[in-house]
């Protein structure tokens, strides 16, 4: 188990560096940061000496060690537009994002499995029927589309919601968070529905297949020839059976919820890094555009390193598998 | 005390598809009796499983049971409500699937697989459940079971597994064990400790077997009374020794060719030439009839029905009084 927890991180690791290369070479090498730092007219002993105070004359691979060093500190250079550190840009989005995100899986993976479990229980009724015609809408209707269409309703003609922003927010040390106030948690309603409707249809479709797959096995029929109530044949053994996978799934969505949040942040104007990012490529504004891949990558590589590790401890057949392989 | 464990009246039971109705089991009546092992065998597709899930009320639809009765110690239990049922499977009847690698949930301790049914069935408290659960796998031979009840099925090999799911089939001490091919996915090596243990537990507890197996070896020498399938009914019936040694029925005749006599003498039909007709595609009369070296007139138009002929009930035309001039 420790070996495999170890291996999994060393690829991690591997990923990350890869990826910190991607990220290097587009900062370094799309347009030259020169230009966008000075003026039009600077002089060219002007631009040689920034270009030296910044390192830029050094071999690559040492520029590159010297990202990357300054990357694993969260130091991401400053921005050209804000004149910024990056990395305080970024941090005073990130909760926004997470907590959009987060609102969305929990919402996504509530309904998804909900919906998913009753519609393969009840799979000849007409309301799973209906559900399962209307997931198929709902996996292929565009996001932004979604959002448009809740925000015309709930803002422009009910009125009910904000269709912008983020409301109200409550400083807790350098974490900001909507949550506690009535206007952040409106705020947050058609942006979470907005990002999570994908996923949930995803899960609710996975739930299905998975249940009915689960439903068909040797081990439910066996718990049935056992006399156990259909409860704890379908909510017991079949469900855990089945959320096994799914959770999984679920897990790895969570970095793509994340980067699928650009789209749903620029439609609501949610100010977290998907919008930065929207505007840094507006911009030209390399240096966050690299550390928001970094960043965003890092978020990726983790959950997947914690998916793989919580799925060995829940399924005691690759719990034992690791161990033996080892 | 006469009356059997398990009574079955005229069997039939049906699956609807989109061709029409086909009758997978077409009047089947057998019993058994407290403390007797009924061996079940038949060409693959005869309808052996078909009528162990009739017994305990797991025909799926788009099956249904169409018509006859079941009676357990004289209570009939087909026309019961689900959920009337469900007490029933587990607890009064138990059953033990052919596979047991893919009988138990991967997911779950096999001790929590025990308790769980000892708790459903049994009102005993948790800690009473799992001293249960030990007893029992003790019974079912299983070394330190103290220890082992929280291993998962995946920790045990293939016979050890199955030894688990005959614990959970006889936990509740049912009157009545159904085996549905129990050894056909073991090892040689332990397919004849996984009988006898069916066997001993069967006369230890007073319990009524049926056991469904491929194997004349098992019938031969483990069972009380064997029935013969064949397309959904019962060619022959009768005690071990009679139908092994005399098969009345050509069909049973052609299967118990198939075991090496003590005597050495060559079996005439070691193999039956042709294969068992499709539900869709059952002949009239004796349904055996195309595959038949006896086979005559009468066979090709009228349905043969089950008659006593000393021991053994056959369904064939040669022991019926009526066509003596055809006897062998
Ligand atoms: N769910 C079902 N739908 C349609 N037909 C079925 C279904 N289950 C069984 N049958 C049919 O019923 C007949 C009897 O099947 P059964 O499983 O009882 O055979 P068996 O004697 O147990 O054979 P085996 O030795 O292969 O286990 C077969 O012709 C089979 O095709
Ligand atoms: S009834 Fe006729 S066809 Fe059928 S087994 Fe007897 S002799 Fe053969
Ligand atoms: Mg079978």
């Amino acid at each position: 188990m420790l070996a495999f927890t170890l291996r999994r991180v060393l690829q991690a690791i591997g990923v990350m560096i890869v990826v910190g290369a991607l990220s290097f070479t587009m900062f370094r090498f799309a347009g030259d940061p020169i230009s966008q730092i000075v003026s039009q007219d600077a002089s060219s002993a002007e631009r040689a000496e920034i270009r030296k105070s910044l390192g830029l004359d050094d071999p690559v691979l040492v520029q590159f060690g010297r990202y990357f060093i300054n990357a694993a500190r969260f130091d991401f250079g400053m921005s050209y537009r804000f004149r910024e550190p990056v990395a305080k840009l970024l941090l005073e989005r990130m909760p926004a994002t997470l907590e959009l995100a987060t609102c969305a899986t929990v919402l996504a993976m509530t309904l998804g499995i909900l919906l998913g479990v009753y519609t393969a229980l009840r799979r000849n009724s007409f309301l799973a029927t209906l559900l399962s015609a209307v997931s198929l809408i709902g996996i292929s209707l565009p996001t932004f589309l979604i959002g448009i269409l809740l925000i015309y309703l709930f803002a422009v003609v009910l009125g009910w919601l904000p269709s912008y922003g983020r409301g109200d927010t409550v400083r807790l040390g350098w974490w900001t968070t909507g949550l506690l106030t009535t206007s952040g948690l409106k705020s947050l309603i058609m942006p979470s529905i907005t990002l999570g409707l994908f996923q949930m249809t995803l899960i609710m479709r996975l739930v299905r297949a998975e249940m009915l797959e689960v439903l068909r096995t040797d081990y439910i029929r066996f718990a049935r020839a056992r006399g156990l109530t259909t409860r704890a044949i379908h909510f017991g053994h079949a469900l855990k059976n089945t959320l096994v996978p799914v959770i999984t799934v679920a897990g790895l969505q969570f970095g793509s919820v994340i980067a699928f949040a650009i789209i749903t942040e620029t439609v609501f104007q949610w100010p977290g890094m998907g919008l930065l990012f929207v505007q840094a490529v507006q911009n030209v504004d390399i240096p966050i555009m690299a550390a928001y891949l970094l960043v965003v990558s890092l978020i990726f590589v983790t959950i997947n390193l914690i998916v793989d590790i919580l799925y060995t401890l829940v399924d005691p057949r690759l719990h034992a598998g690791a161990a033996r392989r080892t | 005390m006469t009356e059997p464990v398990l009574s079955v009246r005229d069997l039939r039971v049906e699956f609807d598809s989109r061709r029409g109705t086909l009758r997978a089991i077409d009047g089947v009546s057998f019993e058994i009796a407290r403390g007797e092992v009924l061996g079940v065998v038949g060409e693959s597709g005869a309808g052996k499983s078909v009528t162990g899930a009739a017994v305990i009320g797991l025909i799926d639809p788009p099956g249904r049971i169409a018509g006859g009765e079941i009676k357990l110690s004289g209570r009939r239990i087909d026309d019961l409500p689900p959920e009337e049922l469900r007490r029933i499977r587990g607890k009064r009847i138990g059953v033990i699937f052919q596979d047991p690698l893919t009988s138990l949930n991967p997911l779950y301790r096999i001790g929590d697989q025990l308790t769980e049914t000892i708790r459903t069935h049994l009102p005993l408290s948790p800690s009473a459940a799992r001293q249960r659960a030990i007893d029992l796998l003790a019974e079912v031979g299983i070394p330190a079971p103290e220890k082992r009840i929280d291993a998962y099925p995946h920790e045990f090999s293939g016979g050890m597994r199955q030894r688990v799911v005959i614990a959970l089939a006889i936990c509740a001490e049912p009157e009545l064990i159904i085996a549905d091919e129990p050894t056909t996915a073991l090892d040689v090596s332990v397919q004849a400790q996984i009988i006898a243990l069916i066997k001993r537990l069967g006369r230890d507890h007073g319990t009524a077997v049926m056991l469904v197996t491929h194997d004349m070896g098992v019938i031969a020498e483990t069972c009380d009374r064997v029935a013969v399938m064949y397309s959904g009914r019962i060619a022959e019936i009768g005690p071990v020794r009679d139908v092994v040694q005399e098969p009345l029925h050509p069909y049973a005749k052609g299967l118990m060719g198939a075991i090496p006599t003590l005597a050495g003498d060559a079996p005439r039909l070691a193999q039956i030439p042709g294969a068992m007709p499709r539900l869709s595609a059952i002949p009239p009369g004796c349904a055996f009839h195309p595959r038949c070296d006896y086979a005559f007139g009468r066979c090709r138009i009228e349905r043969p029905e089950p008659l006593q002929h000393g021991t053994q009930q056959v369904a064939c035309h040669l022991f019926d009084a009526h066509s003596t001039e055809h006897a062998a």
